[in-house]
């Protein structure tokens, strides 16, 4: 069980920074994500879009790096929308009133779009 | 309400009790799932009820793994009963008090806490026992088909 991280900046208006995750995201895969994401706020990249298209699990440790990078951005007036259509994770995203606070999109199009 | 799940060999229901000792470090919660995937289909689980019971069997070793103080290990037990099933698990060390970990529903995002919200929106039934010497012992059941 491993996690998959890479970024890319799409060709756009929007200037998003997509981060593309692949895998599974628990206590063990958790901290990989949290670095990627803290490196690119630190670089400041502050329009993020997460997506978790291929993302097949995910839990509390993985909800609060979502959670922390969206604060972070926050402070610098940015945003973080997600990717994901999986009914699974957006279950959870759900169950925990996280959907009030991160825009979740169907695809990546819509999520840049939206920034 | 559907009938207790048999084994092909109808005579034999699959009744009885499972355990699994996974060392207390995250690489291993992992294992904890496959387990109870395994398990819960063997039980004719739907996808959404195997989905459940992985997050809630990681959620509770995660917390064991995070905030039990001196334990090498977690001891998870699975109990089937009909269309019920017990996971417990055990930190052996000196436990953490769950019942302090995000007992209500969440007023504005939190990084920590969510564990046990999730274990308790995802359960049928969750209780925690909480002792300074002996440890945490998290028994949460889920009633498949409902």
């Amino acid at each position: 069980m491993d996690i998959k991280v890479s970024v890319r900046e799409p060709n756009g208006k929007s200037g998003a920074t997509v981060v593309d995750l692949n895998g599974e995201i628990d206590v063990y895969t958790s901290p990989k994500v949290k670095e990627t994401i803290s490196e690119l706020i630190d670089q400041e990249h502050y329009r993020l879009v997460i997506n978790l298209e291929n993302v097949r699990y995910i839990d509390s440790t993985g909800l609060g790096v979502l959670i922390g990078g969206l604060k972070r951005v926050r402070e610098h007036s940015g945003t973080v929308n997600l990717v994901c259509s999986n009914p699974q994770i957006k279950k959870i995203f759900d169950i925990t009133g996280l959907v009030k606070i991160f825009g979740i999109f169907d695809n990546e199009k819509a999520a840049c779009e939206s920034l | 309400m559907r009938e207790p799940v048999t084994s092909p060999d109808a005579s034999r229901t699959l009744d009885g009790q499972l355990q699994l000792r996974i060392p207390s470090r995250a690489e291993w919660v992992s294992v904890a799932r496959l387990a109870v995937a395994g398990i819960a289909h063997r039980i004719e689980a739907t996808i959404d009820e195997v989905e459940d019971l992985k997050l809630a069997v990681a959620e509770a070793c995660t917390n064991c793994i995070q905030h039990a103080q001196g334990n090498q290990e977690v001891l998870i037990t699975f109990e089937i009963a009909g269309r019920r099933l017990t996971m417990v698990v055990e930190d052996g060390g000196k436990g953490f008090d769950g019942r302090a970990l995000a007992p209500e529903p969440l007023g504005e995002p939190k990084v920590g806490g969510l564990g046990v919200f999730l274990i308790r929106s995802l359960m049928d039934e969750v209780d925690y026992d909480f002792d300074p010497l002996t440890g945490t012992k998290l028994t949460m059941t889920k009633v498949l088909g409902q």
